[in-house]
This record gives structure tokens, C-alpha cells and sequence, in this order.
């Protein structure tokens, strides 16, 4: 079978092996959950209640501000305690709702199933994922109905669906296309009425041949959708990366996905479309992928949006060993949680825990100029010059260097033989590029 | 929870190379020409390369002593180019040759220049050519191997102006075994090569790089030869286009980064290294032209940037 891939980027270790052939669990019932009203980015959600009212099951409790923005609902029924400022995955605090449940799960009258995707209309099936509040589901979390309507003068005629999970440990969605392709298959279907597309692909990694296999199978007599097999490289599943392994088609610079017809989204969101418009249960809930060196028994958990770190961590046993650093998602692009008091979010894929001597970033000295990072980097960029610049404060240089087609994916620190935080200075350069930008346009 | 949890941007792993293991690599690729050397020319090899690189990293670690910044010998990238200053000189210099050229190496060439990575010409060689121009005599005065060590001109003296190998010249089986007069490290171009396969495989060095550099100068000296194999393969085999294109053209901080830009530097030395050899006053070209391509470097880099993902050109 020819391997699709994108060029350049990196094969870190996989370390999926302790989590990749346990079945998905169900978390155990959370006595408190903490939904913070923003989980992505855009506009944050005003609260729907008050301290002391009584909530459903999949009852919403968050209204969305704004198009790019997402409903939240509550995953227990029980008591609100609190709105108040809690620990954000992103770092610093956010707008949370504190809910007590009161472990009977009573689920809120408007849950109703919403019919058969044949039924219903495109701006239907829309309406109904946007009222879900679902988002992506591989990490960014961004609102799925926005992807879904892309402006009249943008053509687009594929949907490709993202299993490659190219982070190291995360197996949540290898473990989905497993247990659950025809969910998969259906929001995909749900993804193509709304939009009008007529084919799609969908991109695993080949270190996943067990679920190449199910999902081929499960399209056999679906027109339209394939399954392509792809290289087991980092960054596969970046979004530019992995429509350019599936077409050969490059984003243009600055630009987005259906610029060349295409709308990308994660495997788990196809998954969690099905279950809405089946059951009319808005996205409340999600699979994580708990595992590191610390971690006592790693697991695939079903867990609900709301539920702290240190729970999740508790179910698989607690730690190992003191814990040295706490990451929301993969070591590639997870983010370094201050505290196990972080609330798991609609887009928390894994939940991944080093040891002290893992944690500790290695102490950088000079660049050698070995040029590794500019044969690898997978958006085609000099990391090393814009770092350079940007730890220099020339900022205009690090533009010309085109920091802003950094996708981010850290493929360069992580291959630097000196031990260079190259990401990081190029994120600094990013970051007072737009601010200037935006302070031209004001 | 108590306990204090690190946080730091993504991403949260890292390769397990270093620039250590890097120089390491390089040093266990040039241990089997060392061996050569050694077994060619005896004692006075030893006794060369122990000078070399031992003023090296002593030099080092003066210096970034007195500069007050952190010692960095640990890096083996100072004994690295004192083994490759050694390897360039010839077995029967003076005790002070080593000595001068190590410290005028490290000293002037890389940590006056910022240290590791910063120096824009290979320390080695720039050291070589700065022995060469000034004791021109010490350091050009060849032996043969073995232990009478009798004057005797190197094999690429012989085809000096020529056309065709001479047939008092050294046999190609020598120079290619490196049975023949030189620098004690460059004479054996089958260990040589046999260290640079070692590097591609470890993924120290690319080999585009080395081939397009011996291509270049195999194919210029095919064509004035009048496509005479022999006299090529005498140029390709000989002096120190080998232990150049293998170890020095490749050395990273002197060199193009951009991959369009290490084609055109190694395009360039091969071109130099040629124009020297065959019309210039040297025998030997190998030297100069790596120094002046690591001079020329930043231009190319500048004029050679990629394409970004995504840009229409």
C-alpha cells in the first residue's frame, strides 16, 4: 500500500504502546464538575444560571457570543455552586461553573433524538451542531458549524477526516475508530449533507493498521469516502500537513483550508456529530488518553467535560512517582498545567504526566548551525534565523523569516542538538508581529 | 497539590542528540585515518596530534576562563579541531607547530568570534593555511612513511601541471591505501571515506555535500586530462580532498545552511579546489577553497531561501 505523507518533520518515539490496546472505560461518575465558559478560541459563553439553580443533564449553561463561538452544557444534573474564576488549561483563570451533581444524571427535557441525517436539511444539521456546542475535538477546539459554513465564494469539495494522531501516547482516537467506526462514519455523512460534499477522506497513520482495517471496512459500501493510509511522521495530523498528504495540494500562506476546497476535522468530532443528532446529547463528554511515566495504570477514559485532572489521575490509580510536569494533550503541542486542579475541556485529548527527570528542559547552548531544524521543518522555514531575530528583538527580520507560517508544531526545539527553545522564541516573535499588526489596523 | 509542577511551552520532548554526541561522532569517524597516520608514520605522528589536541582544549578552557564564560571543553568540539589540525599537518613539523596553530585555532578563529558555532571559517583549516603562509618551509616538508623517513614530494606534486600521471609517481593502490607521502591524515582515502560513511549513517553529515564536492573536481580534472581515468582518480584519491570534503566542507557553523545553499558551497569548492589544482601555483587547492566558500557562506544562504510551505513564487 503506497504511504501518503507531507514533506520533512520528525518521528519522535511513539509511546503508544501502554495505552493503545485498552479499551475506552467510563469514567466514574464526577461529584463535582468545573465547565469553564470558554474552552477555545473566540468569544467566551455568558452564563446561562445562578448560583443555587438546579441543572440538568445536557442542559445549556453557557450562550455563545458571537459566530465563532460555541454553546456549553452541563455533563452532570445536580446544583450550581459557584461561578467564579478557575485554573484554565490554557494557563491563568477563566469563567467557570461549578456544578455539585447529584449522581442521578436526569437528563434535560430539550434532549430529544433529532431524526436521520436523510431527513434533514443542510442549515438543519448545522443548527444542530452548533446548539451541541461542538468543537474540534483533536485539541484547538474550534467551533465545528464555523468550519462547516464556509463564505459562498469558497468552494468546497472534500472533507477530510483526521485519525493520523501523530502526538506521541495520545491513542483516544485510535481507540474510536476501533470501538466506534460507524459513529464516525455517520457525522461524516452529517459533515458532507451540511455542506454539500460530495467526497472524503479519511487519514490514519499506519502505526494504526488495526484501525485502517475497521474504518476501511466500515466505508466499503459508502460512496464518496476512502481511507487513506498515512506515513506514522509528526506533524501528519496538522491540519496543512494532512491535506497535503491527502491531495498534494498546499493551504497558500496566511491562508486556510478551504482556500483549496477543503474543511479538516477530527475524527472524534465526526463521532460526536452522531451521537447529537441520535440522541440529542450535546457535547458533554469525551475520550481522553491518561498516560506518562507517572501514571500507575495509563487508560483510555471517557470522561466528562468539567472533571479535574487529579480525578482522571486518580481513576488510573494516582501517580507513580512525584510528578514533574502535568501536560493538557500530547508533548508535541500539549499545554504545561500549573495545577491537577485544571478542568478538563471539550478539547482535552490526553492527559499526559512526566517524571522530574522527564520534565526538565536540558540546558540550551550555542547554535552550532547544524541546520537540522531548517531540514525539518515541515512549513518549510529557517526556525533557527527567526529565533535568532526574535531573541534579538528584531522582530521586522523574524517577519521576513515568515515566523507567521509557523504552524508551531515544535519540530524544531525538539530535534536541536543544542537544546535550543526555538518554538518558544518563534511564539515571541508571532505574538509582537500581531500585536503590531493589530495596533496598525486600531 | 504541594507539590511544585514545572511549566514550560511545548513541545515537551526533546531529541536525545546532542552536540557532544555530534563531535564524538566525527572524532570515532577520524580515529581510523588517526590510526593510519600513526601506523604510517610512527611517533612522530602521535606526537604531532597529541600536541594539537591537547593545546586545543587547554586554549579553550583558558580562554572562556578568562572571558568568564562557561567552560565548554566537555563538548569535545576543541578536540575535535585539534584532531583535525593534526591531521593536516605534516608528521615531521617542528614540536611548536601543533602547539601555534591549535591556540591560533581556538583562540582567534572560534572564541574570538563568539565560541561554538560562530566562527565563520573552519578553525582547522584556517590554522593550516595561517601555518602554511608563515612557515611555509616547516610545514611543506613531506616525508615518506616508515621509519627512515626520507624527504620525498607528495603524489599530487607529481601530477603538478601535468596532464597525465607521471610514472615516477606513487601508485594510486598508495595513495589510495595512503602509503605515500602528506599530512599524516589525509594520506588514506579509503579510511577516510570509510569515517564518512560512518557520519552519513549516523546522520552527522549529509552526503550530498562530500559528492558533490569530489563529483565536481573528478569531473573538471576528467575533462583537462582528456578523459584520462587514471590521472582523475589520482587527483580524486589524493592530498586532501578527502579529509576536506568529508570533515571540513561539512563542518556546520562555516558552512551554507540552506539546502540549496550546501549544494552551491559544495559546487563551489569542488570548482575552486580544481582551479587551483590544474591552473593555479599550488599543487594542492583544497585548503583555500573551503575557506573561501566558508567566507562566501551567509551570501549564499541569503540568495538560496526556501520555498514556504504554502508561498507561491
Amino acid at each position: 500500500m503506497k504511504l501518503l505523507s507531507f514533506k520533512l518533520g520528525i518521528h519522535p518515539p511513539e509511546r503508544k504502546e501502554s495505552t493503545e490496546h485498552l479499551k475506552v472505560e467510563k469514567a466514574v461518575e464526577p461529584k463535582i464538575v468545573t465547565i469553564p465558559l470558554q474552552q477555545h478560541i473566540g468569544a467566551a459563553c455568558e452564563p446561562l444560571v445562578k448560583v443555587g439553580d438546579i441543572v440538568k443533564l445536557g442542559q445549556k449553561i453557557g450562550e455563545p457570543q458571537g459566530f465563532v463561538s460555541a454553546a456549553v452544557h452541563s455533563s452532570v444534573s445536580g446544583t450550581v455552586k459557584a461561578i467564579a474564576e478557575k485554573p484554565a488549561a490554557s494557563g491563568g483563570e477563566v469563567l467557570s461553573v461549578v456544578i455539585e451533581s447529584d449522581g442521578n444524571n436526569e437528563i434535560d427535557p430539550s434532549i430529544q433524538p433529532k431524526g436521520d441525517i436523510t431527513s434533514l436539511d443542510p442549515k438543519e444539521i448545522i443548527n444542530i451542531i452548533k446548539d451541541a456546542g461542538i468543537v474540534g475535538m483533536g485539541g484547538a477546539a474550534f467551533p465545528t458549524h464555523v468550519k462547516l459554513s464556509p463564505p459562498p465564494d469558497k468552494k468546497v469539495d472534500l472533507i477530510i477526516l483526521n485519525g493520523a494522531e501523530c502526538e506521541p501516547y495520545l491513542t483516544a482516537d485510535h481507540r474510536l475508530m476501533l470501538e466506534n467506526p460507524e459513529d464516525i462514519i455517520y457525522g461524516l455523512k452529517a459533515m458532507m449533507k451540511a455542506t454539500g460534499v460530495k467526497n472524503a477522506i479519511i487519514g490514519i497513520e499506519n502505526n494504526k493498521m488495526d484501525a485502517v482495517k475497521v474504518m476501511h471496512e466500515a466505508v466499503q459500501k459508502e460512496e464518496g469516502i476512502k481511507v487513506a493510509v498515512l506515513q506514522t511522521k509528526y506533524p501528519q495530523g496538522a491540519e496543512k500537513q494532512l491535506i497535503y498528504a491527502c491531495t498534494k495540494k498546499e493551504v497558500p500562506s496566511g491562508g486556510l483550508p478551504m482556500d483549496v476546497g477543503v474543511i479538516v476535522n477530527n475524527v472524534a468530532t465526526a463521532a460526536q456529530i452522531a451521537k447529537t443528532i441520535k440522541t440529542g446529547m450535546p457535547l458533554i463528554d469525551r475520550i481522553t488518553t491518561v498516560a506518562g511515566k507517572c501514571i500507575k495504570n495509563p487508560k483510555n477514559l471517557l470522561v466528562k467535560v468539567g472533571v479535574s485532572i487529579k480525578e482522571v489521575i486518580d481513576q488510573c490509580d494516582g501517580y507513580k512517582e512525584k510528578p514533574g510536569k502535568i501536560i493538557m494533550g500530547g508533548p508535541m503541542m500539549g499545554l504545561a498545567q500549573y495545577t491537577d486542579e485544571v478542568a478538563l475541556t471539550k478539547g482535552s485529548s490526553g492527559v499526559i504526566v512526566f517524571d522530574e527527570k522527564e520534565a526538565t528542559t536540558p540546558d540550551p547552548s550555542n547554535c552550532i548551525r547544524c541546520s537540522r531544524c531548517i531540514q525539518i521543518c515541515p512549513a518549510f522555514l529557517r526556525p533557527v534565523q527567526i529565533a535568532e531575530n526574535s531573541a534579538h528583538n528584531m522582530m521586522e527580520n523574524a517577519e521576513k523569516y515568515r515566523a507567521l507560517d509557523c504552524i508551531e508544531c515544535g519540530s524544531c526545539s525538539y530535534i536541536c542538538p543544542s537544546k535550543l527553545p526555538l518554538l518558544h522564541s518563534i511564539r515571541v516573535a508571532k505574538r509582537s508581529i500581531l500585536a503590531k499588526k493589530r495596533q496598525q489596523k486600531g | 497539590m504541594d507539590e511544585k509542577l514545572i511549566v514550560t511551552s511545548s513541545p515537551h520532548f526533546r531529541d536525545d542528540s546532542t552536540v557532544h554526541k555530534i563531535m564524538l561522532d566525527v572524532i570515532i569517524a577520524l580515529l581510523p585515518a588517526t590510526l593510519a597516520g600513526i601506523y604510517y608514520f610512527g611517533m612522530n605522528a602521535a606526537r604531532v596530534l597529541f600536541l594539537a589536541v591537547i593545546t586545543a582544549v587547554i586554549t579553550e578552557a583558558v580562554i572562556q576562563k578568562l572571558l568568564k564564560r562557561p567552560v565548554t571543553i566537555n563538548d569535545m568540539s576543541a578536540a575535535l579541531t585539534g584532531l583535525l589540525l593534526g591531521l593536516n599537518l605534516a608528521p615531521s613539523v617542528p614540536w611548536w607547530i601543533p602547539v601555534v596553530g591549535s591556540a591560533f585555532a581556538i583562540a582567534l578563529v572560534k572564541q574570538l568570534f563568539g565560541g561554538i558555532g560562530h566562527n565563520f571559517m573552519n578553525p582547522a583549516l584556517a590554522a593550516r593555511i595561517f601555518l602554511t603562509i608563515s612557515w611555509t618551509g616547516n610545514m611543506t616538508d613531506w616525508r615518506a612513511p616508515g621509519v627512515d623517513a626520507v624527504s620525498t614530494a607528495t603524489p599530487l606534486s607529481f601530477v603538478k601541471g601535468a596532464t597525465e600521471v607521471p610514472n615516477a609517481a606513487p601508485s594510486l593502490f598508495d595513495a589510495f591505501v595512503g602509503n605515500i607521502g602528506g599530512s599524516l591524515g589525509e594520506t588514506s582515502a579509503i579510511l577516510l571515506i570509510l569515517g564518512g560513511v560512518y557520519l552519513v549513517y549516523r546522520g552527522v553529515i549529509s552526503a550530498k555535500i562530500p559528492l558533490i564536492y569530489v563529483g565536481t573536481v573528478a569531473a573538471a580534472t576528467l575533462v583537462y586530462g582528456g578523459f584520462d581515468l587514471y590521472f582523475m582518480a589520482y587527483h580524486v584519491f589524493s592530498g586532501g580532498l578527502m579529509i576536506g570534503a568529508i570533515y571540513m566542507a561539512t563542518d556546520y557553523a562555516s558552512g551554507a545552511i540552506t539546502p540549496r545553499g550546501r549544494i552551491i558551497f559544495a559546487f563551489g569548492c569542488g570548482v575552486l579546489t580544481s582551479i587551483i589544482r590544474l591552473f593555479g601555483g599550488y599543487p594542492e587547492g583544497v585548503g583555500f577553497s573551503i575557506l573561501l566558500m566558508n567566507v562566501a557562506a551567509p551570501l549564499i544562504d541569503k540568495y538560496t531561501s526556501p520555498r514556504v510551505f504554502g508561498e507561491v513564487k
